[in-house]
């Protein structure tokens, strides 16, 4: 395969996987302003902050209001991270690398791509809202569908698989790392209602919110949600089990490849650690700067990758 | 609908009687409810559009993606007309090779007084680093794309021949598939001659014309200059079809001699290269310096046997709109026949008489330049308006030996669908041929290409033109 495909189809991934994981910020976001509007703005603020565009919303707008917010994340194109640009990324992405695509796949993209063009197309409005949602979800599952449905689980499919647990780890640690505090014991006050509102948005941000309440009914403290969040193997979006798919795709590869150089053994180690961790030894050795470390063990494997493969263009 | 008696209806006599290969189909369309039709159209747009079968059009304001439009009314060819017409189409494509070769070795065609030898010396699309040079397997076209038009029950011109980088086959093959789609009972009464085996046809015709360097099963990739391309979709789609690379330059570097592509596993070597880049960009240190289209030192490794390139640099020097006008002797020259297809009459404005000629006639006539292409930069006469020819008047007095002058064929007429029923249109064909080493095969049919203005004779995509599938029967 050209080192050139395999880095599309990693991007074309992790764009698809950043459509998602916008979409369910603004959704998260969403229902905090509609519940509690006291503390809307803060919340916005976070989501922007955790969406990596703080800067270029303030770029643009003087102040953070809900409406401005929403369409800056989903529709933007000066926004690098909205919805209808990482949209648009993935389609170039796929289209770059069409022969590596299943006819499936590829026409799953393309409609994606063409039918968020035309939702979100002009504003949208707070009633619209979420049927624009449900809508971004529907057709990314569709991609997803084809995928599952039709690839070979060869280098292709691993290469994308690259790009959507680099990216949903990236994604985690980011909800993580803005509001850590949330989390920590000395800071909460276990049973006030704004800790339960800040540990709902964390745990609907990625969408686990349901899932938390069938493994733990009745026991909420942050440290369970923090553990659930970190450690948990089967939670699809915790950090272990990230690192524990980014590790197992980077086993395939080298399985065909007869052979790694360096990013497997990277993803390994990270693989390991967290699987052997405990939230108390995290908690005490400091939360913050645990996830700090996460993010940048990531990025270096991220990088490992885009060098190892020869994705350069 | 009638015919009109100026044009050939090929579906249509003037008495309004159907002609032979049409019967079948016009029993059947007769039988359809036009709601029904109108609704597969749409369909077969929204098919076209989900794969994104698009082409981009340049120097428009929104150089988006478009769709070409696709025609449901097929284009129907006999055997027996389809038969002469290859064979027309392989006399041609063989004295074409044979023209290259020659004039990229001995020139006995100069020498014999037959082309007038400015024409070679002068000419860009001639490439010195060609001379001497021997492709693999001998073969300096592997595909070309013959433009046909018809005027008559058994008269076919040649308009020109693509012996550079043809596209449209992908058109062919997906119209195909959209038709065999909407209306596989059709394909039930009429037995149409199968196109879909194209590509592999087309894998099979350049591993045979691997270089020397090849040992074992050839690497095959198609180079093209990337997703901004026009014609992006076809390059991709030929790539997938044929199991093959698709590569742009910056994914090529020579190493040890060969050209090789930079895989996830480090530089692999390659054997063919069909490329979708033009001459000009094939090789910054040959050619243009400044293009980042090609590969440095391919035209080396080239020359040296590791490499081959389909279709070979300099192929353009034969379908050159000047050289055009000597086929008639190419042809006798080299396969000593008679010319099985005709050529246009062709005004050299380069000649003196000629021009005072196209000057005088200029609302009659279609002047073309020499080295345009897709329709830009031509002139049709009865169709443009007093202005236009004025303007393009003094265009052709500053720079006379940039254009030629043809008639204004009678193009053969073939119905659209239209909101008011059918209605007939011109059309042209673009066969496909490949050529390898073992022999000469043309796809039967081509691509039909269709004016969708009443009137219009420029068929071409960028141009407002649309496409048909295009059938042979099997008889």
């Amino acid at each position: 395969m050209l080192g050139k495909t395999a880095g599309g189809l990693f991007w074309m991934q992790r764009y698809l996987e950043r459509s998602e994981n916008i979409a369910r910020l603004v959704d998260a976001g969403f229902r905090i302003a509609l519940t509690r509007s006291a503390a809307a703005e803060d919340e916005w603020a976070s989501v922007l902050i955790t969406a990596g565009v703080r800067r270029a919303y303030a770029a643009r707008y003087d102040k953070v209001d809900g409406s401005s917010v929403i369409n800056f994340l989903l529709r933007d194109k000066a926004n690098p991270s909205s919805v209808m640009s990482v949209i648009e990324g993935a389609r170039n992405n796929a289209r770059r690398v069409r022969t590596a695509l299943t006819r499936e796949v590829w026409e799953a993209t393309n409609e994606c791509w063409m039918t968020l063009k035309e939702a979100l197309r002009g504003p949208i409005s707070d009633n619209d809202l979420p049927d624009v949602l449900a809508l971004i979800r529907q057709q990314s599952a569709q991609v997803r569908g084809a995928q599952s449905g039709t690839m070979m689980r060869n280098d292709i499919y691993f290469f994308a698989q690259l790009g959507a647990f680099v990216e949903r780890a990236d994604s985690t640690a980011r909800i993580l790392d803005v509001k850590y505090y949330v989390l920590l014991p000395s800071l909460s006050y276990v049973g006030s209602s704004l800790d339960n509102v800040q540990w709902e948005t964390i745990l609907r941000s990625v969408s686990a919110y349901r899932a938390f309440r069938w493994i733990n009914p009745g026991e909420t403290n942050p440290r369970n949600i923090a553990r659930f969040m970190i450690l948990d193997q089967v939670m699809p979006r915790s950090l272990a089990f990230c690192a524990g798919r980014m590790a197992g795709a980077l086993e395939a590869i080298a399985r065909e490849y007869g052979g790694s150089d360096g990013s497997l053994e990277l993803a390994c180690s990270l693989r390991r650690d967290l699987e052997t961790a405990n939230i108390d030894m995290i908690v005490d050795n400091g939360l913050h700067q645990f996830i700090q470390d996460f993010i940048k063990r990531t990025n270096v494997i991220s990088a490992q990758i885009e060098q190892e493969f020869r994705f350069y263009r | 609908m009638t015919g009109d008696e100026k044009h050939f209806d090929e579906m249509l006599r003037a008495d309004n009687s159907v002609r032979d290969p049409y019967s079948d189909f016009c029993s059947w369309y007769d039988a359809q409810d036009s709601g029904r039709l109108r609704t597969k159209a749409r369909d077969a747009e929204n098919f076209f559009r989900r794969t994104d079968i698009t082409f981009a059009v340049y120097g428009e304001e929104d150089a988006g993606e478009r769709l070409i439009p696709f025609d449901i009314v097929p284009r129907i060819i006999s055997g027996r007309e389809w038969s002469r017409l290859s064979r027309g189409i392989e006399q041609r494509v063989r004295a074409i090779n044979a023209f290259l070769h020659d004039i990229y070795h001995r020139q006995e065609i100069l020498r014999a007084g037959r082309v007038p030898i400015e024409l070679i010396a002068k000419n860009d699309a001639f490439l010195p680093q060609m001379i001497g040079m021997d492709p693999p397997g001998g073969i300096y076209t592997h595909i070309i794309g013959v433009d046909i038009v018809r005027t008559g029950p058994d008269q076919f011109y040649v308009l020109e021949d693509n012996a550079r980088t043809p596209s449209g086959v992908s058109y062919m093959l997906e119209n195909r598939e959209t038709m065999l789609h909407m209306f596989p009972e059709l394909f039930r009464k009429n037995r149409v001659r199968e196109v879909s085996d194209y590509p592999r046809k087309l894998r099979r015709s350049l591993a045979a014309s691997a270089p020397r360097a090849c040992n074992g099963s050839p690497e095959i990739a198609v180079l093209t200059p990337g997703i901004h391309n026009s014609a992006y979709f076809e390059h991709s789609f030929l790539a997938d079809q044929m199991g093959a690379e698709l590569v742009e330059g910056h994914d090529l570097r020579v190493i040890d001699g060969r050209v090789a592509m930079r895989t996830t596993q480090g530089y692999r070597p390659l054997d063919v290269i069909y490329r979708r880049v033009d001459d000009d960009y094939l090789d910054p240190l040959t050619f243009r310096p400044d293009s980042s289209l090609g590969v440095p030192g391919i035209m080396d490794v080239y020359r040296a046997g590791g490499i081959t390139i389909a279709n070979a640099p300099g192929t353009g020097i034969a379908d050159d709109k000047a050289i055009y006008s000597y086929m008639p002797e190419i042809i006798e020259f080299y396969t000593g026949e008679k010319a099985i297809l005709e050529n246009v009459p062709t005004w050299r404005c380069s000649e003196a008489d000629s021009l005072a000629y196209v000057i005088e006639h200029l609302a009659e006539l279609v002047v073309k330049e020499v080295h345009g292409s897709g329709g830009y930069g031509m002139l049709v006469g009865p169709a443009a308006s007093r202005k236009e020819i004025a303007a393009f008047r003094a265009k052709l007095k500053a720079r006379p030996a940039n254009y030629i002058a043809q008639p204004t064929l009678a193009l053969s007429t073939v119905p659209i669908m239209t909101r008011q029923g059918l209605a007939p249109r011109h059309v042209d064909l673009r066969p496909f041929v490949l050529v390898s080493p073992h022999g000469i095969d043309i796809t039967p049919g081509g691509l039909t290409r269709v004016a969708l203005k009443k009137g219009s004779l420029v068929v071409n995509s960028s141009q407002g033109g649309g496409t048909k599938d295009s059938w042979v029967l099997d008889e």
